[in-house]
């Protein structure tokens, strides 16, 4: 058991815990937050996506352990922010959600890229969400809705 | 609302953005249980004995003895047992659920169980066939039996995996007198009768509810039926909730897959290069069990003259058992497999005859009025040549056909033309289905949508309410509509085959009218209304004559692409797709199939490999199953032209199934026109390729 230390949507947490125990699971079953969803369990798929730091990363593979000191945003975290408001409306509109179940996780993938790069081309849309799975859509309305997301929120990122 | 394809705010996006829809694994309840299962180790046996390590308070074993109904998953054949008893066919079978409360502990047990076998010699070959079917159009026999010239060519198709993102789960709950499961599903009825007679209970007995479903495209039609099965039967012995949840190399490894094909197809030739006749045959692996393979079959045999009309078919097919996993439904249900073939076959024929390829398909395309392979009737008014012309325009096929066909720049474009029958094969819904829906208008002068038809992300909670609101000139808000669950929605029939939108919403149409009728506000009011076979529809189920569909939907694609020279790799660089769905109810949803329907298409085509060697599947995650990620995409110019039908609402066919059938056979012309060799087999892989070019055929 190690004793970690680390913010969660915003929360300071203190917790002692098996530093091997997966991220995905302590977010769904310790904290409830079941947004944050598991499509592969090895790193695939992009569906349990959240911002380490500001940055995407599979949360299956992160053990507890490296995430000391760290910022921890899942979906429903980000979800209350307005840029997330902005990316809301350009995925609906676009039409980018189908079976939802890879949504969260693009969202924060598009939230990863914009925060990196406000303007992005159509390659880097690609590049920047090609780490999450979609079966559904056949991603063209998910990289139109984040260059409408791009254009929207400018200012925002 | 004047215009109905005119797109509306989707109306489950919202709740699936923020992450608050709550899929199967996202539902817990106090005391829950979790469940694994044991699966054989070998591909044929008999169980001799097994040996369990000591079980722990709390921790209990589910297996055959535990049913108090049939050991059979009630599909079409009893075949298929819920827990093995003695006999193992597949390796993977599932003899036994382990319970409990730690997923740890679970695991450990079932690490400790020891299943003894007396190992018997299992079967990969296609040798043993337990379905054939036959049908003759014309007199293709005797052409046959004279014909002075004959064309022959192979296909073969690969296994396909659905990879929904969202794996298989279910959840069981106990109450003294019922078991209610929850879960991922196309088809909540199926689940309801299979588990009745797996308990041996009546309706009231059995339950079933959708959670919001994380994609399907058939692979959650027949399978959730087994685990439902095997969590009732557990359900019922502990007491308990529990969940079943698969993880993703369980449910590669383990769930239902496209069927691997044969196809074997003949062209007899006349003097004046005329096809005369064609011969089809078509093998499918169904794997250990039936489950819907000859339903699969007949789709595929009923597809093999493709959009032409051929007055002179032969076809027959064969369902083989061999030793592995299970196939079943997957979007296309047979249909893909035979697409593929004919489509490279017409094209084989106009090379060996050294005819123009576009001339040689176009002089064959059906017209309205032609008879189709079974003796039925294309009734509605086609619009290929329109479609075809403006996919033409769009991707400027012909510019660049022949450009590639003289360049040996490693660049092509591959065009596909292809239907789909709408709804369930032959007598299907009249005669098994019988679609039961019914709307409530409530004392609130709301209106509930009573259908056991789910979403599974093709957009139905949109689609249906639009439907309803449209006739009855009220809000989309004020129509409700629920995940299905049997014990408030009548039976309008599983969620597959093209049939929701056409069959479903059609009865929700025309209750809707009828509920206009009759409105009185503020008062109650249940409309129901059940399917009835046009009149002019007639199938011979016997003999596989008459009219296999009410309707057909139709579709064109293109696909540009070009080879690397070195690796052999295919590199998308345009699809274009133009589709007759009758009428899209709204826009921006069918778009949504299209574009995804289109590029799993192609990657059937080009992409996607799975093998089994000596009964085990080989890729057993998405590291090793490879599916296009945002950067295998490009972009996708999609045009729908309208062309209502008569029957469905507001003029609408069947969508999901048609985008997904093209696209292997658009990519596969592509690699051929890019690399000048002839393509029979998909997925066209890069090691395909470089066998092709150093010994294939151009």
């Amino acid at each position: 058991m190690a004793k970690i230390k680390f913010t969660l949507n915003g929360k300071e947490i203190n917790i002692t815990i098996d530093p091997t125990a997966r991220l995905l699971d302590i977010l769904r079953d310790q904290y409830g937050l079941v947004g944050v969803k598991e499509g592969c369990g090895e790193g695939e798929c992009g569906a349990c996506a959240v911002l380490i730091n500001e940055v995407i990363i599979n949360s299956c593979i992160v053990p507890m352990g490296t995430i000391n000191n760290k910022s921890i945003v899942t979906i429903e975290g980000f979800s209350e922010t307005k840029r997330y408001e902005v990316i809301r409306k350009a995925f609906e509109d676009e039409g980018a959600v189908q079976c939802g179940f890879c949504t969260p996780g693009m969202i924060i993938a598009s939230e990863s890229l914009l925060n990196n790069n406000p303007h992005p081309t159509e390659e880097e849309i690609r590049i920047g969400l090609s780490g999450n799975l979609c079966r559904c859509t056949g991603y063209n309305m998910i990289v139109k809705a984040v260059k409408t997301a791009s254009k929207r929120g400018e200012g925002l990122w | 609302m004047s215009n109905i394809s005119k797109a509306i705010e989707k109306v489950d996006s919202e709740e699936k953005m923020a992450g608050k829809a709550k899929y199967i694994n996202d539902i817990s309840y106090n005391d829950m249980l979790f469940a694994m299962t044991l699966r054989a180790s070998e591909s044929k046996a008999k169980i001799i004995k097994i040996t369990y390590p000591k079980i722990p308070k709390g921790y209990t074993i589910v297996d055959y003895n535990d049913i108090p109904g049939k050991n059979f998953v009630k599909i079409i054949y009893e075949d298929m047992p819920i827990f093995a008893k003695k006999e193992i066919n597949y390796y993977g079978e599932p003899i036994l659920l382990v319970v409990g409360e730690d997923k740890a502990i679970i695991s450990d047990i079932i690490n400790n169980i020891h299943v003894t076998y007396k190992v018997q010699t299992p079967s990969y070959e296609l040798k043993n066939s337990v379905i054939y079917y036959e049908f003759e159009k014309g007199k293709a026999k005797e052409i046959f039996k004279n014909a002075k010239k004959i064309i022959h060519f192979d296909y073969s198709t690969g296994y396909q995996e659905h990879v929904y993102i969202e794996p298989q789960g279910l959840i069981g709950l106990y109450e003294p007198d019922k078991i209610t499961i929850i879960g991922s599903m196309q088809c909540p009825y199926y689940i309801k009768n299979a588990v009745m007679q797996a308990l041996n209970s009546g309706e009231k007995g059995v339950r079933v509810k959708q959670a919001t479903t994380g994609g399907a495209f058939g692979g959650k039609e027949e399978f959730p039926s087994l685990i439902a099965c095997q969590i009732a039967v557990a359900v019922l012995k502990i007491k308990k909730p529990i969940k079943l949840i698969y993880d993703r190399e369980e449910d590669m490894e383990f769930t239902t897959k496209r069927h691997p094909s044969n196809i074997k197809l003949q062209a007899a030739i006349g003097i004046n290069n005329e096809i005369q006749a064609i011969k089809a045959y078509v093998a499918l692996d169904s794997g250990a069990y039936i489950g819907l393979s000859g339903v699969v079959l007949q789709r595929a045999m009923i597809a093999s003259s493709g959009v032409y009309t051929i007055d002179n078919i032969e076809v027959a097919g064969d369902v083989y058992e061999t030793n592995t996993v299970p196939n079943g439904a997957f979007r296309g249900f047979g249909a893909p497999q035979m697409m593929f073939a004919i489509e490279m076959f017409i094209n084989h024929i106009a090379s060996e005859l050294k005819l123009d390829p576009f001339t040689l398909r176009n002089k064959y395309l059906a017209k309205q009025g032609d008879i189709t392979s079974t003796g039925g009737k294309f009734r509605d008014v086609i619009i290929m040549d329109e479609m075809i012309k403006k996919v033409m325009k769009m991707s400027d096929y012909k510019k660049k056909y022949l450009k590639y066909s003289k360049k040996d720049n490693y660049k092509g474009i591959g065009m596909s033309w292809f239907l789909h029958g709408c709804g369930f094969t032959g007598s299907g819904e009249q005669k098994h289905i019988k679609a039961l829906v019914k709307l409530r208008k409530e004392k609130n002068n709301f209106v509930t949508i009573l259908v056991a038809s789910v979403d599974m992300g093709q957009g139905i909670q949109t689609t249906l309410r639009k439907i309803v609101a449209n006739i009855l000139q009220i809000p989309v808000k004020k129509v409700i509509y629920n995940n299905p669950d049997t014990d408030l929605v009548p039976d309008s029939g599983p969620t597959v085959a093209s049939r929701t939108i056409m069959i479903v919403g059609g009865l929700v149409a025309q209750a809707a009218k009828l509920l206009k009728e009759q409105w009185i506000d503020g008062k109650e009011i249940t409309i129901a209304k059940r399917y009835k076979q046009p009149k002019h529809i007639k199938w011979d189920e016997e003999n596989l004559r008459g009219d296999a569909y009410p309707a057909y939907s139709w579709g064109v694609n293109v696909v540009e692409v070009v080879v690397n020279p070195i690796t052999y790799q295919v590199e998308l660089i345009g699809i274009w797709e133009v589709y007759d769905v009758g009428k899209a109810i709204d826009e921006r949803i069918v778009l949504g199939q299209a574009e995804g329907g289109v590029l799993q298409g192609i990657s059937y085509g080009m992409l996607e490999v799975m093998k089994n060697v000596n009964g085990r599947i080989q890729q057993k995650n998405i590291t090793d199953y490879i599916i296009p990620t945002s950067c295998d995409s490009v972009n996708i110019e999609t045009v729908f032209i309208d062309n209502p039908y008569l029957l469905g609402p507001y003029g609408a066919k069947g969508a999901g199934e048609l985008t997904l059938i093209g696209g292997a056979p658009a990519v596969a012309l592509a690699i051929e026109n890019a690399i000048n060799r002839r393509v029979t087999k998909i997925p066209v892989t890069p090691e395909y390729i470089m066998e092709l070019i150093d010994y294939g055929e151009n």
